[in-house]
């Protein structure tokens, strides 16, 4: 299978990152030597294996529902690009 | 007195003790060298003033009890360490400043250590070479314009250069081990669960583990000790009895049963690593070990497999950087604009190159054929491991098969670089403990390491063997200090 530009396009969008068309380009090639490597798998017959999610196959533990952290407004506020001291603030989404 | 810089992380901690030097000494000691060595590029932050501080103040009321006693650690930079800039290596996290502290540096500084600085890395751990950062290549201190190994490569080349006498990296598949083997030292990645992810800037959450770098494997027992425990904060982290890994160190391996995966003898090997491996082996025989083959045959799908499953991960994890809560933002025209804009200008190529897999893997119509198919993989791959420790308890590997490589020199190609991990992938995969030891050099002077695995949490095992085969094998590196004028 081949990755095109319209799909580079495409999982650019899904990505929320923005690509040039120089970029695209290089980045396509990129994609497809990567994913010819990765196709390797399709040699493999798994039919009847389970996936393995992850290495801790435990349950998570249960814990109470109480607030350990109190009054850190300002510590959540304080790393963002633009707030007015209550919220974050984000170009107008509403018209 | 030798100096203060040549001596071995667990000299240091005698020293203090007995009060034959100070924290303060010991402290300037690293920091006039991390000084003079700008040139290696090992820092991406200093926090040379504060650090003296905090030994001034150790020095003024110590506590002996401690185990690292006014000990400077530089970290890497990966690690959020409150009031201290944290940027993963990357633009998007430029001006970040963690108002919160990671569990493992939490854990260094319960101990006494002190933070003298963040070492640099590949951006979000993304890379082996540590060319990815984007404060730039870092150079490894055995020769000019060598890559440091990565994505630790700010940790690999400060440890050795001796700008800090121990370190911490992280290590997602060989980040740790790879590093350590190209720069002549110790690292050894944790079983998964070990060591908490809390505070880690995360990367591919199933695979994620921190670790100790160190000059030799008794530093780093000592260093796993300290950063390895149990964490509520983490619903990953494994809630087992951890061992006093540095007062259980010996070098007694009688009747181990070691394994040797014929599949890791892969084409195109040098044969300096081969006659590595071999001696490894001898080593291990003679101390009363004994070798068997065994047989991992799934291993040429590791890589592929950590290609769909490490991709995926940091598409879902590094969703989060918008613009919006933390970190850099462009301007846009509307909200999706900005989103655009910012991860575009923020993330570096091979960041957006892995969203970009992961998130086309995890997309509708390929979710089966690419990451359910991968973790079907990794289970066959977890269980040839399981397969092989039902006959020896810990396996012996080369850590990568090559030396340390020019900076430049593999940039332009994606999957040779990849294939550096082809050794130190497979145990992420399988959430394992591996060790890698310096353990010889190539025709050109560079260091070579040999790995060891073990069990899960069984690092007492590989630490233990790790020790017999650098008793015997007397490895020296050899490093000159190029980079001071």
């Amino acid at each position: 299978m081949t990755i095109d530009l319209k799909t580079v396009k495409h999982i650019s969008k899904l990505s929320r990152i923005s690509i040039d068309d120089n970029k695209a380009k290089k980045l396509s090639d990129d994609l497809n030597s990567i994913f010819k490597f990765i196709e390797k798998l399709e040699e493999l017959n798994t039919e009847k294996i389970e996936p393995l999610t992850s290495i801790a196959e435990t349950n998570l533990k249960l814990r109470k529902d109480e607030i350990k952290s109190k009054n850190i407004r300002e510590d959540i506020l304080k790393n963002s690009p633009e707030d007015n001291k209550d919220f974050f603030v984000v170009p107008k989404v509403v018209e | 007195m030798s100096n203060i810089i040549d001596l071995k992380l667990f000299e240091l901690v005698e020293k203090i003790k007995k009060k034959e030097i100070s924290s303060t000494e010991v402290t300037k000691a690293f920091i006039d060298r991390s000084q003079k060595s700008k040139k290696l590029n090992s820092y991406i932050t200093e926090n040379f003033e504060n650090a003296l501080q905090k030994a001034k103040q150790f020095d003024e009321k110590p506590d002996f009890n401690k185990k690292l006693p006014g000990i400077p650690l530089a970290v890497k930079d990966l690690f959020c360490t409150k009031n201290i800039r944290t940027t993963a290596g990357s633009k998007i996290l430029e001006n970040f400043i963690p108002t919160y502290e990671s569990t493992v540096t939490q854990n260094i500084l319960n101990e006494g250590g002190i933070i003298i600085g963040k070492l640099n890395c590949d951006e979000f751990a993304m890379g082996s070479s540590n060319e990815t950062s984007f404060f730039g290549n870092v150079q490894n201190p055995i020769s000019e314009n060598l890559v440091p190994g990565g994505s630790s490569g700010g940790s690999s080349s400060a440890l050795a250069a001796k700008l800090t006498p121990a370190t911490i990296g992280t290590d997602t598949g060989g980040s740790i081990r790879q590093p350590a083997s190209f720069t002549g030292t110790v690292g050894l990645k944790p079983t998964y669960g070990s060591c908490s992810r809390y505070g880690i800037v995360a990367f591919a959450s199933s695979l994620d583990q921190a670790g100790p770098m160190t000059q030799n494997v008794k530093d780093c027992a000592l260093m796993l000790e300290v950063i390895s425990s149990y964490d509520n904060k983490d619903s990953t982290s494994v809630d087992f009895k951890r061992g006093q890994y540095l007062k259980d160190l010996n070098e007694n391996i009688k009747g181990k049963k070691i394994g040797i995966p014929k599949e890791y003898r892969v084409d195109g090997m040098p044969k300096e690593i081969e006659e590595l491996w071999k001696k490894g082996m001898k080593i291990i025989e003679d101390n009363g070990g004994e070798i068997i083959e065994i047989n991992l045959p799934n291993t040429n799908y590791a890589l592929p497999t950590y290609y769909i499953v490490a991709p995926a991960e940091a598409s879902s994890n590094l969703a989060r950087y918008d613009g919006v809560k933390y970190g850099f933002r462009s301007k846009g025209e509307n909200l999706i604009d900005m989103y655009e804009k910012t991860r575009s200008e923020g993330f570096g190529d091979e960041v957006k190159r892995r969203i970009m897999i992961g998130t086309y893997v995890l997309s509708s119509g390929y979710y089966d054929a690419y990451y359910l198919k991968a973790q079907k993989v990794r289970r066959l791959i977890k269980n040839d491991f399981d397969e092989a420790y039902k006959k020896v308890d810990a396996i012996l590997t080369p850590s990568t098969p090559s030396s340390a490589f020019k900076i430049g020199e593999k940039t332009n190609d994606p999957v040779s670089m990849y294939l550096n991990d082809i050794f130190t992938v497979p145990i992420n995969l399988a959430g394992l403990p591996a060790i890698s030891i310096p353990a010889g050099h190539d025709k050109s002077g560079y260091p070579l390491g040999l790995q060891v695995i073990g069990k899960a949490f069984d690092e007492q095992n590989i630490l233990n063997i790790a020790y017999s085969i650098e008793k015997n094998i007397n490895f020296k590196n050899n490093i000159n200090d190029w980079w001071i004028n």
